[in-house]
């Protein structure tokens, strides 16, 4: 209000605008017995708006202006769809799409499969210790990237990694888990599940919650095992958890970084490079910032293309809808 | 539903095997931390505490200011912390229990941030920072963090469960909008800004792409970005030392998780469910 009043005096065509926002600002909005000013609830979001605008709004927009651009520091030069074309033209870039396809069709699967699992056990009513059980298979959680995948560099180690000494006890032979490109995709298949299945474990615990007993019991006496109703009440029951799940571990796969740049940097070869690592190469080593934009789109669109996907593929069948 | 005997011996089987390999790469990191390097890389893999930690911390001490980076981990990972949890918790409040022109849009506008992986911005934010003279500053690691699409999201969530009854009943007793936030709304909903802060404050803590891009100066270092420093093929690598770091590194956000992980595991589950 003293800014208002500071522009008052300060010229008259500040004063009619103001006068309007004045008049605006005595306006009120009826809420139950009272009223509150109507600019209050702008009051709360607009600090927030500020800071959301130019360093996440800005940027997104600003990143689809760069992916039509040559860009360099001197000045950059519109170039149309180039940079795309030049994307979608690179091997480089369908192999790190292949390479997370692979994580993305048989890693999220098997993970949420065990996370299922292991979410039932945890539920299972004559366990005791249970809130210890959920809180050790949490533990991966909160570790940050760089930390457990420095811890699995020694695990995944071809001489001194504990990895191939158990092995060792199936008969098999030394396996080189960063030099192999199939053992270096296994590698980062154990890495990411393990820092994510008690997540989603806890997710979908959550979730088994809320299914009613009764049927279990009904399906008991319907004669029906344990793996049927696993598969036939437990699995159809989840689904929309599960799906929450697969959507947040394919965006998650989408963006892999820190795994592979540490454990692998990519290799053998390109056996594990992922479409981030593929990026970052373009943008922050050789700072074609650019290409690396129209990359960027291109992932993001995949990563929503497939979100949709899942949502619709889920639909039908769904016992809450 | 209780279960046979032989069932129960499976489940228990299954969740210790499942317990052993959860904590066994934090176990090792503990471990390691107290190995020489000959004893890291010794057949078959040593599993019990050497006394060589002390060792390893001072020979880390002298290759990286790693108390300083510590500390820088822990003012990054907070500030940014306090600063989601308050806006979110406002915008998220004025989401739920007001009616204003553009909301809608606006509340449209944060879920559709959401989904947009982080490193969408990676590129205009750097030019930004460049463009600032902000690389190697600690405004560089945290302004763009200060707030985020998802906490609103969770707040507003969790606001819309507030009872109208108790902002009415302040609304009457002639307290401001903003009094009634602070001292009405906030205390009530403390468990749900601790689930969305230590959820904040994980994540930012293991923030690794940004750091990278934007900070080289050894005296601005966070932890995760220390450790990959040290762990660079091409130079000669001590484990040791790393795995001391790492080891030190973990306890601020073990200290985190054990204050607070029954709100951790809630806002887990209200921010997936309700979702």
């Amino acid at each position: 209000m003293r800014l208002m009043r500071v522009a008052d005096s300060q010229s008259v065509a500040m004063e009619s605008k103001s006068s309007v926002l004045k008049r605006w600002g005595n306006r009120r909005f009826r809420f139950g017995t009272v009223s509150i000013p109507i600019w209050v609830p702008y009051a709360f979001i607009i600090p927030f708006f500020v800071i959301f605008i130019i360093f996440m709004l800005y940027p997104i927009i600003d990143t689809f202006v760069l992916s039509f651009e040559n860009w360099s520091s001197m000045g950059s030069k519109w170039v149309g769809l180039q940079n795309y074309k030049l994307i979608i033209t690179d091997p480089g870039f369908w192999t790190s799409l292949l390479n997370d396809a692979f994580v993305l069709l048989v890693q999220v699967p098997v993970m949420l499969f065990i996370a299922t699992v292991l979410a039932v056990a945890l539920n299972n009513k004559s366990i005791r210790f249970k809130w210890l059980f959920r809180l050790l298979v949490f533990f991966p959680v909160l570790v940050d990237a760089v930390t457990y995948t420095i811890a699995f560099q020694i695990i995944f180690n071809t001489n001194f990694g504990v990895l191939n000494y158990l092995i060792h006890f199936l008969g098999i032979g030394n396996i080189n888990w960063t030099g192999n490109p199939w053992a270096a995709r296994m590698a980062i298949f154990i890495v990411v599940t393990w820092r994510w299945t008690g997540y989603n474990a806890i997710i979908l615990l959550s979730g088994l919650q809320s299914v009613p007993d009764e049927l279990y019991e009904s399906a008991v006496v319907d004669g029906a095992g344990k793996v049927t109703s696993f598969f036939r009440i437990t699995i159809p029951m989840l689904r929309p958890i599960l799906l929450f799940c697969a959507i947040l571990s394919t965006v998650g796969t989408l963006q892999l970084f820190t795994e592979p740049y540490i454990l692998t940097a990519g290799g053998p070869g390109t056996a594990t490079e992922t479409p981030m690592l593929y990026l970052y190469g373009i943008g922050f080593q050789n700072y074609n910032f650019g290409l690396a934009s129209a990359g960027t789109y291109i992932l993001t669109t995949i990563i929503g293309i497939l979100s949709y996907l899942q949502i619709r593929a889920s639909k039908g069948g769904d016992y809450r809808a | 539903m209780r279960s046979s005997v032989p069932m129960k011996f499976l489940i228990y089987a299954f969740l210790i095997v499942a317990v052993i390999v959860s904590i066994y790469p934090i176990y090792w990191v503990y471990v390691a931390s107290s190995l020489s390097d000959s004893q890291i890389f010794h057949y078959p893999p040593s599993n019990w505490f050497g006394s060589n930690f002390l060792d390893n911390l001072r020979s880390l001490e002298s290759s990286m200011p790693v108390w300083r980076d510590l500390a820088n981990s822990v003012f990054v990972s907070g500030i940014t912390t306090v600063s989601v949890v308050l806006f979110s918790s406002m915008v998220g409040f004025a989401f739920a229990k007001y009616e204003f022109w553009g909301k809608r849009f606006l509340f449209f506008v944060v879920l559709i941030t959401i989904m947009i992986p982080m490193q969408t911005t990676l590129i205009p934010l750097f030019l930004i920072i460049t463009k600032l003279h902000w690389q190697n500053s600690y405004q560089a690691l945290i302004v763009p963090f200060l707030v985020n699409g998802f906490g609103v999201f969770f707040m507003r969530q969790q606001m819309q469960a507030f009872p109208e009854e108790l902002l009415e009943a302040a609304r009457m007793d002639g307290s401001g909008e903003f009094k009634t936030f602070f001292r009405v709304v906030v205390p009530n909903i403390l468990p749900s800004m601790a689930a969305l802060g230590i959820l904040t404050f994980l994540q930012q803590w293991s923030n690794f792409i940004w750091p990278l891009v934007v900070i080289n100066d050894r005296t601005r270092f966070t932890i995760p970005l220390m450790l990959q420093q040290l762990d660079q093929p091409g130079n000669v690598i001590h484990y040791g030392p790393i795995f001391a770091g790492a080891a030190i590194g973990l306890i601020p956000l073990m200290v985190v998780f054990v204050c607070l992980q029954r709100y951790f595991i809630s806002g887990i589950y209200s921010g997936s469910v309700k979702g």
